[in-house]
């Protein structure tokens, strides 16, 4: 855990290189096809909405680069993928950029763990509005397994976070110390 | 006096504040959840999104194909044996009903032609493999790898080795999508299979088991009894079986039976799946009689 920390933001000596487009539109679309990927029931209880956590991930570290425009195209692809109605998840993940664009700065003071309880109440959020949508359609009400996913989502954020910082690492220049 | 220009120079340009893009997209996506919702006016748009989604679908299917390839290589001799034995063993039993089935089906069709009836059976078979399930929660659908080059058409019914697992309700051109049996907004017409009384079997969506509603309380039905579609609708072809009577509830204070039941085929597990044809042509719809309020009734085909 301790080395999480150390890799986390907070290091307060290291500057981070700026994301490149194409990483960005490649994790997002890494986070389509981990939503596509076929699970058995069990696993797919347990199973994130990784797009959603892609998204929250921009939004909070580059917001110039990903907003609610890209995020609500990338939910229209989600929901041909999904066939579920059109403007559902759109319509989730519009909120959520936006809802990241606006905690971004409350949430980066934090380590990573306490960022992970803030990231939960997004994709909850986020969540939240996909079933309001279902509902209001006449969707019956799922069981409680429902939250699991955005949990899991969560826990997941301290290792995403770790993750897609990697490219943007300086590299020690070898003169260095 | 000079005025200075009130709008700050653009340095931090940023294009609208997140308040109104928000704003913004929200409202399109309210009005494409309702024209989606309510008039289905953009399957076109769908459809241009599924052919650009199509090689991330099949991308998702390699690591899983790629596993199911070594772990094919490991059989163990000794499995193979054994499967390949009760495979015979399988082949052998259904032999005799195999060999008379021909027979049967022509004289069916003899018989048939005497009374002047039109055939009835699935005229062509399209062979797929599910490329994955949907990832709602809400809703029971899987994609198969067949789509309208393929000759697949809304509305046809899907079976596996066990029986009707579901019906085509979205062509693609390279994949379709399947609504099983148990979504909540599905109805497939039954039979049960002992007594011969009609019914509706409606799925009640995930981890809950299908019902047949409006049975009264006297109707010739058990426990165990299967029910297979009675092919009235023109959707379903006859005799495919469909599920099995799970329980009986007849409480005196209500009107009609519950009635859960539990589908034979694997509707959650199959992997390959056969989509059959229409059995045929739907004949035009006799005139609705002269009240136009009349109730509709479901007809175990979804718009």
């Amino acid at each position: 855990m301790a080395d999480m920390h150390s890799l986390a933001r907070s290091r307060p000596e290291e500057i981070l290189l700026p994301a490149k487009p194409w990483f960005v539109m490649l994790t997002l679309l890494l986070g389509l096809v981990c939503n596509l990927t076929p699970m058995s029931s069990d696993a797919l209880m347990l199973k994130p909405d990784f797009l959603a956590l892609a998204i929250l991930y921009w939004c909070i570290q580059e917001p110039r680069l990903i907003g609610v425009g890209i995020a609500w195209c990338v939910g229209l692809v989600m929901d041909v993928a999904d066939a579920t109605v059109f403007g559902q998840h759109a319509l989730a993940y519009a909120v959520l950029a936006y809802a990241a664009e606006y905690f971004r700065r409350r949430v980066l003071r934090f380590p990573l763990w306490q960022q992970a309880a803030q990231v939960a109440v997004l994709l909850l959020l986020c969540a939240a509005l996909v079933l309001l949508v279902r509902v209001v359609g006449g969707a019956p009400m799922p069981r409680w397994t429902y939250v699991v996913g955005p949990l899991v989502g969560a826990l997941l954020w301290p290792f995403v976070t770790v993750l897609l910082q990697w490219p943007q690492r300086p590299r020690r220049s070898s003169g260095e110390r | 006096m000079r005025h200075i220009s009130v709008d700050p120079p653009p340095f931090f340009h940023r294009g609208p504040s997140p308040v109104a893009r928000l704003a913004f997209f929200g409202l399109i996506s309210l009005a494409l959840l309702f024209a989606d919702t309510r008039y289905r006016y953009l399957e076109n748009l769908r459809q241009v999104m599924a052919v650009v989604l199509y090689p991330v679908q099949r991308a998702v299917q390699l690591p899983g194909d790629a596993l199911a390839y070594i772990g094919d290589y490991f059989v163990s001799q000794r499995t193979l044996a054994s499967d390949n034995a009760a495979l015979r063993q399988q082949l052998l039993t259904q032999a005799p009903s195999v060999q008379s089935q021909l027979l049967l089906v022509e004289e069916n069709a003899n018989l048939r032609a005497l009374l002047k009836m039109e055939g009835r059976l699935a005229t062509t078979i399209v062979a797929a493999q599910v490329l994955y399930s949907g990832r709602d929660p809400f809703s029971q659908k899987l994609f198969v790898d067949k789509g309208e080059v393929a000759g697949v058409q809304p509305g046809q019914a899907v079976i596996d080795m066990f029986g009707v697992i579901g019906q085509v309700t979205r062509v693609f051109p390279y994949m379709a999508e399947v609504t099983l049996i148990t979504d909540k907004d599905h109805a497939v017409p039954v039979k049960v299979e002992r007594s011969g009384v009609r019914s509706v079997m409606y799925g009640a969506g995930t981890g809950r088991l299908p019902e047949l509603r409006f049975i009264s309380p006297n109707t010739e039905i058990q426990p165990g009894d299967r029910l297979v579609t009675s092919g009235i609708d023109g959707t379903y072809p006859a005799g495919l079986a469909v599920a099995e009577v799970a329980s009986v509830e007849r409480e005196t204070g209500q009107i009609f039976a519950r009635v859960t039941c539990k589908p034979i085929a694997g509707v959650e597990r199959s992997t390959q799946v056969l989509i059959l044809g229409h059995p045929l042509a739907p004949q035009a719809r006799p005139d609705e009689p002269a009240e136009k309020d009349a109730p509709r009734k479901g007809r175990g085909r979804r718009r």
